[in-house]
């Protein structure tokens, strides 16, 4: 009896090459272009360092400032929207897995163009507006949305100095522009006109309001703990190996980043809260009416801020891009003396990036397994857990880690053995995980095999 | 012209009128639910029906008595074995044509994997309901192996067409024994993973557990059958209580809901009785595999242009979704004079309205949900 | 029970208005009660010990145009004692009354409407008696024996033309065409040369 089905042999070698030139090389190409403007955004720099001039005295000094940023703009949107889009691929990938099915496989290897495909044939569906519709409003809501998404990226930290503007208020910021996202959902239900986009809308705001206030507080332990709002300060507080994270360092903290990720969870629309869209009670929630390309803008967001909350994660709670054995003064040196920063300091820059994404795609692969694993709650149990459970939690890990940092501070070794602990604690639980994943597997009459991938 | 349903509704109030269906993802079938809501919270749902009818009983009273065999399987098609067996069983009622003993084995064979079938689609569609994807999906794989089992046996995945008045139309082809009772031991393993992957997951006990509790009393009352009754406690089984064919012969035991995570007669004891009578169907046809007796399939010298003397029978049958029983009126032509399905979703249907009230709008889909019903039996 | 027990302990209480049919060879036996006593007789048959048909099982009709009468036909079950009866009332063609069964078992109320949305049954004392399968402004009773059917419903046709009519009107069309092509070939096979592609 084949559990799982036997996916077909490999496909043709030239289609493989171009899906892996294209997979690797669309994030490498906007990795690299946010690796090489996010330095030269700073006009300070680029102004001065790059083009010979003094940026207090030079008329155009704006100009190419405004010119770099909308460049780094731009690339920072279709990151975005390429992140996304292979975000659907692999959630469908990871998803078909699990569900026993092939899944993906005919667009490119591994089916991974077909993101792509559906994101064209979406492109050229017609744009249907009800007639009943508010049509103004219906129109504008997806750029709501879709603003409040972009602005993410602003202060989204991807490197060592690899950030659009390492705002003084960054994490402020980051709460501040996804909230535009209710705003756009919110618009949508209400301008469809439409009884079940308007129970969508409802629960949304309903939902997102109210997970506002536990993540709020449960980011305010990092925030605490490292003594900033801005997001490199916070990764800077941290240090490189798994007991110097925040997560492992204050149990408040790892309380905190449970709270912060179901509490992302309920924002982001996810299972088990994606009471909005619940197919099987509102049909398609504030989705209803939407086809065609704005359908699509929602469905870009909705993904896309998979890794936004992911990003956060890893961030406020596992010590973003710090590599380990590479401190500030490591990278001071690597940059040397000249204007332009000497070969290592990129490279040093790259391996940064590289680790902030691998751990944003550990914890986004987190969220695919919730989705894929958990049912539905109902509305009146989602805001019993947030009200009764989450913002209560929320508050006593805000005050413990008010008092941790006191301790702290009368005996700095209490950090370092917190972090020794709780980071075995955690391997162990990740050891017994797989145990238990692996013995459930053999109960079914299966085995696991990788190479049927 | 108004529509009289909306006379069961108060439009004058504040409250919503919301049209649920008929194309909703989890009414199962074209069915409407007319639902006056206060916010999340409903004040009644009404059910509207029809959408899906398609006079079977009327097509039974101008083709012959065989030539109704496959309208048959349109009655019930997500667990075809069960009208085919019933209306079987009420012609050889009424002719007193004797079925030979290995069909009887046969029909019990076929039906209970039709009812392993049938409650996986119905526990998947209702873990579905409640937001989880993946398990509807692992109940679909292992339908399709029983589909290829049934195909093998009869030729057809969906509408079998399998069961004739006096037996049954094709003897096990070479292989399949051992081929079900493999899928069988493979069977019982799925079984105890999909409960660990859904059945108990704290999320889908409390969506389901305490959620629209129909008491014994009212299940009786309101004529509930099959899983939906046992669910609520009353212990009847039609295949135990008044054995049919070959059921005598099964050593099995009927889950009845004790409120196994909550209340008896809530939603989830009606789902978990379904997980466990899927495991007695499973232990039903091994029995029935290894004491299949040889013999025909066929009662000798059942005429091909039936004629019938006048009179009437009622069969019962206990399919997925419950007692399901035909009535059938003979004229002494070689056509029925009447026809009559009575199904288990059609009942299921009646307690909704009064069931509804104080329910949330997602309790509503899983109530629906766990009352299992299938458009096409509602409607016929 | 048997039926006839059960008719023998009905006939104490109600006299005449319960009466049985001979039993058939084959099949069932039933009891045919007066419109008036269902209640009675069904409430009875609900609540007295021994008895105890908590379930009702179906409730349907036949009708029987050459007698005049559509027959209400319920079957009865009971949970504990293990033991069904068929009872029958037989109601006027010209218009079909009988009383509501509702307020005996609940699961009286979808099964009448369905009675009365297919057989025209009107059943007196339904809380709620209106067509259940069929729309409401659905004319005539399907499952009547003389029913014709009314050729659709709000220029909805329900009546199909076979799909082998239209094969062969395009068979014959393509056989009309070919003999055209094949006949009149010779004489328009001197090509016209087409005037105004030429100037050009």
């Amino acid at each position: 009896m084949p559990r799982t089905p036997k996916l077909p042999k490999l496909s043709p070698r030239a289609v493989v090459l171009l899906t892996l030139a294209l997979g690797l090389g669309l994030p490498a190409g906007l990795f690299g272009a946010v690796l090489v403007l996010s330095p030269l955004a700073q006009p300070d720099f680029f102004v001065r360092a790059v083009l010979g001039h003094d940026p207090a005295t030079w008329p155009h000094a704006h100009l190419v400032y405004g010119l770099v940023m909308a460049l780094l703009a731009f690339m920072l949107i279709n990151f975005g929207a390429i992140i996304s889009g292979m975000t659907v691929w692999w959630e469908m990938r990871v998803s078909s897995r699990m569900q026993s099915r092939i899944g993906y496989n005919r667009a490119g290897a591994a089916g991974f163009f077909q993101w792509i495909a559906d994101a064209v044939k979406l492109l050229f569906k017609e744009d249907l507006i009800p007639a009943e519709a508010d049509g103004m409003l219906f129109r504008a809501a997806p750029y709501f949305v879709m603003t409040g998404f972009a602005l993410t990226f602003v202060a989204l930290p991807f490197g060592e100095s690899l950030i659009a503007a390492d705002l003084n208020v960054g994490i402020f910021y980051l709460t501040a522009v996804t909230a535009l996202v209710v705003v756009g959902i919110l618009l949508a239900g209400w301008s469809s006109n439409s009884k079940w986009a308007l129970f969508g809308g409802m629960r949304s705001a309903a939902q997102v309001v109210s997970y506002e206030i536990p993540a709020g507080i449960a980011l305010m332990v990092p925030v605490l703990m490292s003594g900033t709002l801005s997001m490199q300060g916070i990764i800077r507080a941290q240090g490189a190996w798994p007991w110097q994270w925040h997560a492992f360092t204050n149990p408040a903290a790892a309380v905190a980043f449970v709270l912060f990720f179901i509490s992302q969870l309920a924002e982001g629309n996810r299972t088990p809260f994606d009471l909005p869209e619940a197919e099987s009670e509102l049909v398609a929630g504030y989705l209803s009416e939407y086809s065609g390309f704005r359908f699509a803008l929602y469905f870009l967001v909705e993904f896309g801020n998979l890794w936004v909350m992911a990003a956060i994660s890893a961030t406020l709670f596992f010590g973003g891009w710090q590599v380990p054995g590479v401190g500030p003064e490591v990278y001071a040196a690597a940059k040397g003396a000249g204007a332009v920063p000497a070969l290592g300091w990129w490279g040093l820059q790259l391996l940064s990036m590289v680790v902030m994404v691998a751990k944003t795609v550990v914890v986004l692969n987190v969220i695919v397994w919730v989705r894929w694993t958990l049912p539905r709650m109902r509305i009146d149990q989602m805001m019993n857990l947030c009200w009764k459970f989450l913002v209560p939690s929320a508050f006593v890990a805000f005050v413990f880690t008010l008092l941790w940092q006191l301790l702290v501070a009368r005996a700095p070794a209490l950090g370092l053995v917190t972090g020794v602990v709780l980071t075995g604690a955690f391997l162990v639980t990740l050891i017994l995980f797989g145990r238990q994943v692996k013995a459930n597997i053999a109960a079914a009459g299966d085995h696991v095999d990788l190479t049927n991938w | 012209m108004e529509k009289l349903i909306l006379r069961r509704v108060d439009r004058n109030n504040e409250e919503m009128i919301l049209n649920f269906g008929p194309q909703h993802p989890s009414t199962h079938g074209v069915i409407n639910f007319i639902v006056e809501t206060d916010g999340e919270v409903l004040r009644k749902a009404v059910p509207d029906v029809g959408y899906l009818h398609r006079s079977i009983e009327k097509i039974g009273e101008v083709t012959g008595w065989h030539g109704f065999m496959p309208f048959t399987d349109r009655i019930d098609y997500v667990a075809a074995m069960f009208p085919n067996e019933g209306y079987a069983t009420a012609v050889e009622r009424l002719t007193g044509i004797e079925v030979p003993r290995r069909a009887q084995y046969l029909r019990a064979i076929s039906c209970e994997l039709a009812r392993i079938a049938s409650h996986l689609v119905s526990l998947g569609t209702m873990s579905m309901d409640i937001g989880a994807f993946t398990p509807m999906l692992h109940g679909i794989r292992e339908r399709e192996t029983i589909n290829d089992l049934i195909e093998a046996l009869c030729g057809a995945r969906l509408t079998y067409n399998y069961h004739r008045i006096g037996g049954v139309a094709f003897d096990l082809p070479e292989g399949w024994k051992e081929r079900t009772l493999a899928f069988l031991d493979h069977f019982d393993k799925f079984l105890v993973e999909f409960d660990r992957l859904i059945s108990f997951n704290e999320i889908y006990v409390r969506r389901l557990a305490n959620v629209a509790v129909i008491t014994g009393k009212d299940a009786v009352d309101y004529g509930l059958v099959g899983p939906n009754l046992r669910g609520s406690g009353v212990d009847w089984d039609v295949r135990r209580d008044l054995p049919y064919g070959a059921y005598d012969d099964f050593e099995f035991a009927v889950p009845v809901g004790q409120g196994f995570k909550g209340t008896v007669g809530d939603c989830y004891d009606r789902y978990y009785c379904r997980c466990l009578e899927m495991g007695e169907s499973s232990k039903i046809v091994r029995q029935a595999l290894l004491q299949l007796p040889e013999g025909e399939i066929m009662a000798p010298k059942v005429a091909r242009n039936l004629k019938v003397e006048a009179g009437e029978a009622l069969s019962r049958v206990e399919s997925a979704r419950g007692e399901m029983a035909f009535y059938v009126v003979a004229d002494g032509t070689n056509k029925a004079y009447r026809v009559r399905a009575r199904t288990g979703s059609f009942t299921a249907m009646g307690i909704i309205e009064s069931a509804s009230p104080g329910l949330m709008i997602a309790d509503l889909v899983a109530l629906i949900a766990s009352l299992d019903v299938v458009a096409p039996e509602i409607d016929r | 029970m048997t039926t006839s027990e059960i008719h023998d302990l009905l006939k104490a209480r109600f006299g005449e208005d319960v009466s049985a049919a001979p039993p058939p060879p084959k099949g069932d036996a039933w009891l045919t009660v007066k419109a008036e006593r269902l209640v009675e007789v069904c409430r009875f048959l609900k609540e007295t010990a021994g008895l105890e048909f908590d379930f009702c099982e179906d409730l349907t009709a036949v009708d029987w145009p050459k007698r005049n009468v559509i027959e209400v036909v319920v079957h009865l079950l009971s949970y504990k004692l293990k033991h069904s009866l068929v009872l029958k009332v037989e109601a006027d063609r010209g218009s079909p009354v009988v009383p509501s069964l509702y307020p005996v078992w609940k699961t009286a109320d979808w099964f009448e409407r369905e009675v009365y949305d297919l057989f025209g049954v009107t059943f007196t004392g339904h809380p709620d008696l209106r067509r259940l399968l069929l729309p409401d402004d659905w004319v005539g009773f399907p499952l009547r024996k003389d029913y014709a059917e009314q050729g659709g419903w709000h220029g909805i046709d329900n009546v199909r033309e076979n799909p082998l009519v239209e094969l062969k009107r395009l068979d014959d069309s393509a056989r009309a065409e070919a003999a055209k092509s094949a006949s009149p070939a010779p004489a328009a096979a001197p090509p016209a040369t087409p005037a105004p592609t030429s100037q050009a």
